[in-house]
């Protein structure tokens, strides 16, 4: 059930450059169950910044009533953000949206997850949810240079863990497809959140296997009352069915919506 | 005793407060949150004929105190929304308002005739201000001459009264409110969005695919208000006043310019709950500001400014 609560803020850290990973605790976080559902932060009061901003949960720890997020101060509203402190209390709406399906991997299946920039955050929860379940997981985790890598130590006790960075100065230099070309892995079943053309080269590449995508877009409600962020559907390209990211995703089969 | 209920052409309202088109959908998200029942009335979004897609994303763009959206009238079309979401809303105890949109009169016509005979339909909004379409919409909403016809044919065919939405991108408001008033209508809702642009610093595109938007939010607020204030004291149809409002005393100072009644659209975004919040806060307070009735604040500013002058001649 989606809920409204005031948040308040346990731990604020600096993970890397920009990077801040934030926990809050409320009673919301008992109604959190799938990874790669995201809240709706009201993140100041008043109009500086007016609308709410979606963001990925990244671990939900339920004995504490906490949930941790990961994000990168870039507007207005998450500079905003990075400068709450343990005691503050922030307006969260949420768990919103359908996450990844954990049950499409099988024990002993091999999950590969994949993630670029502030797209790997909610990979951290579907791990932990994937290997408790005895599926084997590896990541490959894509950034922009070294100085914005983060959680990388986290995942590799997971699993097998790659990095890529767009300029060499961690992991492979290139992007997370050049990862998975050079390694060759096998997997049942492929989990990604990034950017967009990262998602596509994806669902590109695995026509047949499955895959689900974590997509992003500009909202307004998040809860699918004001049309803000739809998408096409794979099946009509072109014509009026849709498909509501905040409220039918963030997370899609590959080929169920147009990327 | 109740001291919220507002009665208007169709419409018994529990109180005057309801959500806006577009803002809230067909209700079925916001019913997870609280009781559809208590709200004073709904307007649904915007219906065609045919079921319509809508304009690329980006949609919305943040702006301050407000935001830009070019959403483009999506919506599923005049029999799923006849057939599924009016039905759906007949489970609660609230009047719905339909909002009609068109790219031509005859869209509007048909819309107007099939919609109003849905049995919780009590009124029909006649959208004739969408600025984010375009063919239809603002053009029927910036011409006086062509607003009134419009306005003259939907009454005709229509089972409940017309309230006709105006926009605020013209140069006269009370002149296109008259022209309307001519044409028939039973009431006015004002006001749609202002058009307006936020620019991408890095890519430097308009940062809404539609390139223009809407502007909508706390930064309307005087404009609406001017609007309603200089309309009110023009014409005698009833006003459901809308823009920025997301509080109890934004409620007042609508009715206060000469609004009876009031919708709540972009604060939903904000605050889910702000319409039951909203209705909360209101009896207390209106007795605060020493009033008995909800209705005793419609056109006060307009009003005293009356009896002012004359005591003074
Ligand atoms: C489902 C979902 C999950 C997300 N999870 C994370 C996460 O875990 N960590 C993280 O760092 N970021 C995440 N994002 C992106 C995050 O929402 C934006 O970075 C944030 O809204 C930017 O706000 P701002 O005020 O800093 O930027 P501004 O550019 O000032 O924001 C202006 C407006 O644009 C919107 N906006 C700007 N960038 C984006 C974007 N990339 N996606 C959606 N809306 C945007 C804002 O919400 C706001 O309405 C997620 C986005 C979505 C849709
Ligand atoms: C996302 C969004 C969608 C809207 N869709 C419609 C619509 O379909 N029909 C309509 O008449 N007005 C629509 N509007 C306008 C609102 O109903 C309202 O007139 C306007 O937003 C001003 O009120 P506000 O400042 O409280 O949002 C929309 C506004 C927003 C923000
Ligand atoms: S953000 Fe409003 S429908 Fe998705």
């Amino acid at each position: 059930m989606i809920r409204q609560e005031h948040c308040k803020v346990i731990s604020q850290i600096k993970l890397a450059e920009n990077i801040y990973e934030l926990t809050l605790q409320g009673e919301l976080v008992h109604e959190m169950k799938e990874p790669g559902q995201f809240v709706h932060l009201k993140i100041s009061e008043g109009y500086d910044p007016m609308l709410r901003r979606p963001i990925s949960i990244a671990e939900i720890l339920p004995d504490e009533s906490q949930f941790k997020m990961i994000y990168r101060a870039e507007g207005r509203g998450t500079a905003l953000l990075s400068e709450k402190k343990p005691g503050d209390y922030t307006d969260v709406l949420g768990p919103l949206g359908n996450g990844f399906p954990i049950s499409e991997a099988g024990r002993e299946e091999t999950a590969l997850l994949v993630g670029g920039g502030i797209g790997v955050p909610p990979l951290y929860e579907l791990s932990n949810q994937l290997v408790n379940r005895g599926v084997k997981v590896i990541h490959i985790l894509g950034f922009q240079s070294a100085s914005a890598v983060f959680y990388e130590d986290k995942f590799a006790m997971l699993g097998e863990t790659y990095l890529a960075t767009a300029d060499g100065s961690a992991g492979t230099k290139g992007f997370v497809t050049d990862v998975i070309n050079g390694l060759k892995i096998n997997f049942d079943v492929l989990y990604s959140c990034g950017p967009t053309p990262m998602l596509k080269a994806l669902e590109n590449q695995f026509p047949h296997k499955k895959v689900f995508l974590s997509l992003e877009e500009r909202m307004g409600c998040g809860i699918g009352a004001c049309f803000a962020c739809v998408c096409h559907t794979g099946d009509d390209p072109d014509g009026y069915s849709y498909k509501k990211v905040c409220s039918d995703g963030p997370v899609f089969k590959a080929g169920e919506v147009v990327l | 005793m109740n001291s919220l209920n507002v009665s208007l052409p169709g419409l018994e309202l529990k109180n005057p407060i309801m959500p806006a088109s577009g803002c809230f959908g067909f209700g079925r998200e916001f019913s997870q949150l609280y009781d559809l029942s208590q709200l004073g009335a709904i307007m649904i979004k915007a219906t065609t004929f045919e079921p319509r897609f809508g304009n690329p994303t980006p949609r919305v763009a943040e702006t301050s105190a407000g935001m830009l959206n070019a959403i483009g009238l999506q919506n599923p079309g005049l029999e799923k929304v006849v057939n599924e979401e009016l039905v759906w809303l007949e489970q609660f105890d609230v009047p719905i308002i339909a909002n009609v949109a068109g790219s031509q009169e005859e869209d509007y016509v048909v819309v107007a005739k099939k919609i109003s005979a849905s049995p919780n339909v009590h009124a029909l909004e006649l959208n004739i201000s969408c600025p984010n379409v375009k063919t239809g919409g603002i053009a029927f909403g910036t011409i006086p001459e062509i607003a009134k016809n419009l306005t003259k044919k939907v009454k005709e065919v229509s089972e409940v009264p017309v309230y006709v939405k105006l926009s605020p991108n013209v140069t006269n408001i009370v002149e296109m409110a008259k022209a309307v008033e001519d044409g028939g209508a039973d009431g006015l809702t004002m006001i749609n969005t202002l058009v307006g642009m936020r620019i991408d610093l890095k890519t430097g595109n308009p940062i809404l695919a539609n390139r223009t938007g809407g502007l909508s939010g706390p930064a309307i607020k005087p404009v609406a208000l001017r609007m309603i204030y200089e309309v009110s004291q023009q014409v005698s149809l009833p006003i459901i006043g809308m823009g920025g409002i997301e509080s109890a005393e934004d409620v007042i100072e609508y009715l206060y310019a000469g609004a009876s009644a009031v919708a709540v659209g972009t604060a939903n975004f904000v605050d889910p709950y702000v319409c039951p919040k909203i209705i909360g806060e209101l009896p207390e307070l209106i007795g605060k500001l020493g009033y008995e009735h909800i209705s005793e604040c419609t056109g006060r500013s307009w009003k005293k400014h009356e009896k002012a002058a004359h005591y003074c001649s």
